[in-house]
């Protein structure tokens, strides 16, 4: 029987369908570009075409969700069509298909407004006061997602926090681009812990979730390295892997958090559709702590992180050379 | 009744009683309302019940956490809302305190107590409760008061805020016609009330009309004698002295009002009571700390109440019992009578001494004196004068009479030395002039006795009654003074306050004796040794010994003003051979040596044993001391206030112990090692569990961590005014747990690894501190290392703060370099740190300047490393 994975041209969604494959499963991905997953079917088609997905998910014992529109700004509308509607469409296509198992790939975010997170539980998806559209709308695909979850249907939710890795667009790409320009300030002097989580890691924990849904049905799991970190020293780390000066100025985070709301409004305003230079969301990730209890984590997957923060700084200076 | 924050609203009752009070007319009714937990409870099993009486201007709702917690233990809780008080009625008549007591009766007949009585009082309710606890005797299992007075001085005067309360005009317009009373007791709560615990506070007396009470109250204070309510409240003060069950006073301090004076006298009409003192609450003590828990744990502990009490544990069977001061009569009496038995160095000239014969009879003229202003059995004398030969004296002649001396040194800084004195509450205060000043602007109580004569006017402006030479010169005729019992109290020490506010811990005469014998086995000092004593409380046992002691010309409040000149002529005057030493004393004795002159440097060869105990003294420091005094066997003991014996190592002993560490013997190395238990101590750990709580049974296996415990006849009888904390240490007996970790090795040497407190429970497991923290003090440019966890118990994360000496004026991540290092060295202990912050300058202790205050440094770092806004450290 074949898993689907949807989203895998992304980089944990390929790196999901490559650990399948590995591990003796069959494997067929979906999205809209070829995933270059070697060993897996890959199936062209959006999350958010009924037709494309029913087809996919035919013949399958289990579905492996991450397809998303990942992104700080954006309509609205697109977030709700991608990572609402889409995660209906499959939940749908995936019953219909005799399908026992979905894991569904979610994000921390969905549970928190802002505030610092300290050793925090992983807490309810909450779609009113999550930040911004994009865990708006994974919070309500969550609870949507779980709201399915029977023993016949299992479904569970895993939230990994800051995946990282070689290839990684989202977050080291980034942060080596706006280093290498001077535009990567520290906030605070960059001092409160993250958590953070290596890509393998993640995808481990999402494949070790569908062995163990007889627990984990019904719940959602945040997934880290469980090595929380000052963000200066993460970031530092990133730069120095991808051979850019580390970021050395700091701004008042204060300042930063106020500076995003406007910017991200002007944004809007301009109906600029490149990525803003600073957002209210993005300057609270980096002047509050959030970091995560992991052991209920631990106990339900019988999962552990195989690769440490100083090993994938290591192999994403290995990447860059 | 609107629905209160921590009421269960089936708890609210009414009831209509008959009144049999002369307030109102023969037939009256009144409706009262009150609290009752007793329909939650199953008759059979209920152990008794607390009647619980507010005081003005509360109501029953203060009592709310004794109802919970009372229903968790078998306790029915009657709370009571007072007559014209919460919600009861307003019955229009001036009720006086005699008729509150005849209130309560009538109220406690109606409601039907069930089984024996405790009465628990709070502020003026603790007046009416023992009104009815001394008039109700029959039923009566106990007796708990909190911050309440049964008696006021007619020579002094009541607090300023009821006098500014009682004051013409004043009175009705702020107890009555405005809720200024009520809203100013309110806000005596510490912390503040939260707004809704607030709100029902002031539910009942929101017109007028409802806070007619709370005036009547203020104005039946009996201030003085000619006051109608003032003998109701004699009869009480005096009845209670007969009191024959357990009392229990729980104590906020910081009280405008019912301040540590009236404890005091409610303490001597009930002397068998317990008390703990709350050291942060005030007035308000029901709300500023857990009082409800401590009582029912009281309860169960005294055994008040349904069933029967339980067997005590039996005394202890210690070696016989030798007064301390034995060895210095028998001394003064026998062929050496003549031998120096003290000595005194001075700045210039030559020393002050004292021979054996000489010091027996300056202590029998000083206790002589004492007994003569009046104090005897059980009077406490602060002492507050410098180690030399008039401490010694003064030690020596309160032990003889039976005084209790208590001791806290300069060390505490002037508010935590303030805070220890008041909270002694000392019968009188002998100091030096600096501290007589102190006492009185701080406002210590007693009387005052001067060290050094002082002028008149000084003497005038300072309180001052006699100088200790007055009592010398006094030379009343001797009466034979009857030998205080050994199970009496003799001395309250009071604890470094390193660890939270300083703690007094309480020493029997049979304890201090036992000490002596602890020190003179353990150490092999007795008759015929000579000894500087630069380091108290060691310092004081020489003439118990029958050594000759002799004390440095210091600043002994500022140990490190010590110098190696100094300390060679102290060991030269009495040809010494042992020396007592601060760890501080000795760093500033090796920054002087380079100034020793050559008799100097003869007189510290001759030294055979050198102490010195209180913090840990790193080995590179104890080596360079070893060059200094070469014949010398360095003893490092461990001990604390409440103990100050516990093991003994000497730095041979410690390198012996180092290179067992690293021959890998099972349980050596991961932390200081202290070594073998002294003479007369059993040791043991009780083990830690996943919480890193210590709740293992006592062990001395080797490798397994746990709270350090000793039993010892030397250890401390109880905490002064503490009870709930002396029962936590010693609720496992015989043991008294240190609060200390450590672990032994195969060799039965103990390892220390820390505070319990500074335990960090990271999701990798529990993890303890010290050895850590050696491996990180060995880095290149790092002073002092401190481990600390963030974030929640069970999943903290750990951090290193380095004290550098490149740090900059502010806290900062480390450098890569050192962070990198930092971490290596973390995970060959097997621990992964989170983060590595440089610090300028760590918090360490005022007295030793050595033990680090873990647990400002972690909360520091929680608000630090989650992007607050951290201040200083």
């Amino acid at each position: 029987m074949t898993v689907l994975v949807t989203g895998a041209s992304g980089m944990l969604g390929r790196a999901v369908a490559e650990h399948l494959v590995a591990s003796g499963e069959e494997v067929r991905c979906l999205q809209r570009r070829p995933s270059s997953v070697s060993g897996a079917q890959d199936v062209l088609g959006s999350i958010t075409d009924p037709d494309a997905v029913a087809s996919a998910v035919q013949d399958c014992r289990a579905v492996i969700h991450l397809a998303a529109k990942v992104s700080f700004t954006g309509a609205s509308a697109e977030f709700d069509r991608t990572n609402i509607d889409g995660t209906r469409i499959l939940l749908d296509a995936a019953h219909a298909a005799g399908v026992t198992d979905v894991v569904h790939v979610s994000s921390p975010s969905v549970a928190h407004a802002g505030s610092s997170l300290v050793g925090a539980p992983a807490g309810r998806a909450d779609p009113a006061h999550a930040r911004g559209d994009y865990a708006r709308t994974k919070a309500a695909a969550e609870l949507l997602a779980l709201g399915r979850s029977t023993p016949a249907f299992r479904v569970a939710a895993v939230r990994p926090h800051i995946v990282w890795g070689p290839g990684d667009t989202q977050l080291v790409e980034r942060v080596i681009e706006r280093a290498r320009h001077g535009r990567l300030p520290l906030l605070d002097g960059g001092t409160a812990l993250i958590d953070t989580t290596y890509v393998d890691n993640a995808a481990s924990a999402i494949v070790a979730c569908l062995r163990r849904m007889h627990a984990a049905q019904g719940r959602a799991l945040v997934v880290t390295n469980g090595e929380p970190r000052p963000i200066a020293e993460l970031l530092g780390g990133i730069c120095r892997a991808g051979g850019v000066e580390p970021p050395a100025w700091s701004v008042p985070g204060a300042l930063a958090r106020g500076a995003g709301s406007v910017i991200e409004r002007a944004w809007l305003r301009l109906g600029r559709t490149d990525e803003p230079p600073m957002t209210r969301f993005l300057a609270e990730q980096l002047s509050t702590a959030h970091w995560f209890d992991q052991r209920d984590t631990r106990s339900v997957l019988d999962w552990r992180p195989s690769v440490s923060v100083d090993e994938g700084l290591e192999r994403l200076a290995a990447y860059y050379r | 009744m609107v629905a209160l924050p921590g009421v269960d609203p089936s708890w609210s009752t009414y009831i209509d009683v008959p009144s049999t009070s002369g307030a109102d007319r023969p037939g009256t009714s009144h409706r009262w309302h009150y609290l009752d937990n007793g329909a939650d409870l199953a008759d059979s099993t209920v152990r008794g019940t607390l009647l619980c009486v507010h005081g003005n201007p509360t109501w029953s709702y203060l009592w709310r956490t004794y109802l919970a917690a009372g229903r968790a233990a078998g306790w029915r809780v009657v709370a009571v809302d007072q007559l014209d008080m919460g919600y009861s009625e307003r019955t229009g008549v001036f009720r006086r305190l005699a008729d509150r007591i005849t209130d309560l009766e009538d109220f406690a007949a109606a409601v039907g107590l069930t089984g024996p009585v405790v009465t628990v009082g709070h502020d003026w309710g603790g007046v009416v409760s023992l009104g009815y606890a001394d008039r109700n005797r029959e039923d009566l299992a106990g007796v708990v008061l909190t911050n309440t007075a049964i008696h006021q001085d007619a020579d002094r005067r009541i607090p300023a805020p009821l006098r500014l309360a009682l004051a013409p005009g004043v009175h009705g317009l702020g107890t009555r016609t405005t809720s200024a009373f009520l809203d100013v007791t309110l806000a005596l709560a510490r912390p503040a009330l939260a707004p809704d615990v607030r709100r029902a506070f002031r539910d009942p007396y929101r017109t007028a009309a409802d806070r007619q009470g709370i005036a009547h109250f203020v104005s039946d204070i009996p201030a003085d004698p000619s006051h109608p309510s003032y003998p109701a409240l004699t009869a009480t003060a005096e009845g209670i002295r007969s009191l024959d069950v357990p009392v229990l006073m729980m104590w906020g301090p910081h009280d405008p009002i019912f301040s540590d004076p009236y404890l005091e006298d409610l303490a001597r009409r009930l002397p068998r009571a317990d008390v703990h003192r709350f050291e942060h609450a005030g007035h308000l003590v029901q709300e500023d700390a857990d009082t409800a828990s401590t009582a029912l744990q009281w309860l169960a502990e005294r055994s008040v109440g349904h069933p029967e009490p339980r067997a005590d544990v039996p005394p202890r069977d210690d070696a016989p019992y030798v007064p301390l001061g034995r060895r210095l009569t028998d001394l003064a009496a026998g062929p050496d009578a003549a031998r120096t038995a003290v000595a005194e160095m001075k700045p210039s000239g030559p020393p002050r001494t004292l021979s054996w014969r000489e010091l027996d009879d300056d202590v029998a003229a000083v206790a002589a004196g004492l007994t003569a202003l009046g104090y005897g059995p059980g009077s406490r004398v602060s002492l507050l004068v410098p180690p030399g030969v008039d401490l010694t004296v003064l030690i020596y002649a309160c032990l003889r009479i039976g005084a209790v001396i208590v001791v806290a040194d300069a060390g505490l800084g002037a508010r935590g030395l303030s805070r220890a004195v008041k909270g002694s509450a000392p019968d009188v205060v002998i100091g030096i002039e600096r501290a007589l000043v102190a006492a009185r602007a701080f406002g210590w109580p007693g009387r005052r006795i001067s060290a050094a004569p002082l002028s008149p006017a000084r003497r005038r402006a300072l309180r001052v009654e006699a100088s200790l030479n007055d009592l010398r010169a006094a030379r009343p005729a001797r009466s034979a003074v009857e030998a205080p019992a050994a199970d009496a109290d003799a001395a309250i020490l009071f604890t470094s306050g390193s660890t939270g506010p300083a703690k007094g811990v309480v020493y029997t005469h049979r304890q201090l004796s036992a000490m002596r014998d602890a020190v003179a086995a353990t150490l092999g000092l007795g008759e015929g040794a000579s000894l500087v004593a630069g380091f108290a409380p060691f310092a004081l046992l020489g003439p118990a010994l029958g050594a000759t002691s002799v004390t440095p010309a210091m600043d002994v409040t500022a140990p490190r003003t010590l110098t190696a000149q100094a300390l060679s002529d102290a060991a030269d005057a009495i040809d010494a051979t042992v020396v007592f030493a601060s760890p501080t004393a000795l760093r500033n004795v090796l920054a002087t040596a380079g100034a020793l002159t050559d008799a100097g440097r003869t007189a510290l060869g001759r030294i055979s044993l050198l102490l010195s105990a209180g913090a840990p003294i790193p080995v590179p420091l104890l080596e360079a001391v070893q060059d200094l005094v070469p014949s010398a066997a360095l003893h490092t003991p461990y001990g604390m206030t409440e103990s100050l014996l516990v093991a003994d190592i000497d730095l041979t002993g410690i390198r012996r112990a180092s290179a067992d560490a690293r021959d890998g013997l099972d349980g050596a190395g991961g932390g200081v090692c202290v070594g073998l238990p002294v003479h007369g101590a059993r040791v043991a750990v009780s083990p830690l569990d996943d919480d890193g709580a210590a709740t293992g049974e006592a062990t001395t296996a080797p490798g397994r961590t746990g709270e350090i415990l000793v039993d010892a006849p030397h250890v401390k009888d109880r905490y002064f005014r503490l009870w709930r904390t002396q029962r936590e240490s010693a609720r496992t007996p015989p043991w008294h747990r240190t609060g200390d970790v450590g672990h032994f090795d195969a060799e039965g040497r103990l390892w220390v690894e820390g505070r319990l407190g500074h335990i960090i429970t990271a999701a990798s497991g529990v993890l303890t501190p010290v050895a850590l923290e050696q491996s990180l003090e060995t880095l290149d440019g790092v002073r002092l290392a401190a481990l600390v966890g963030v974030g929640p118990a069970g999943t903290q994360a750990v951090v290193a703060v380095l004290e550098t000496d490149a740090a900059g004026r502010r806290p900062a991540l480390a450098d890569a370099p050192l962070t990198e290092a930092a971490r290596a060295a973390a995970l060959r202990h097997g621990v992964g740190l989170a983060a590595v912050v440089a610090v300028p300058a760590l918090p360490v202790d005022i007295r030793h300047n050595a033990k680090i205050d873990r647990t400002r440094i972690a909360q520091w770092c929680s608000r630090f490393l989650s992007g607050a806004r951290a201040g200083s450290l």
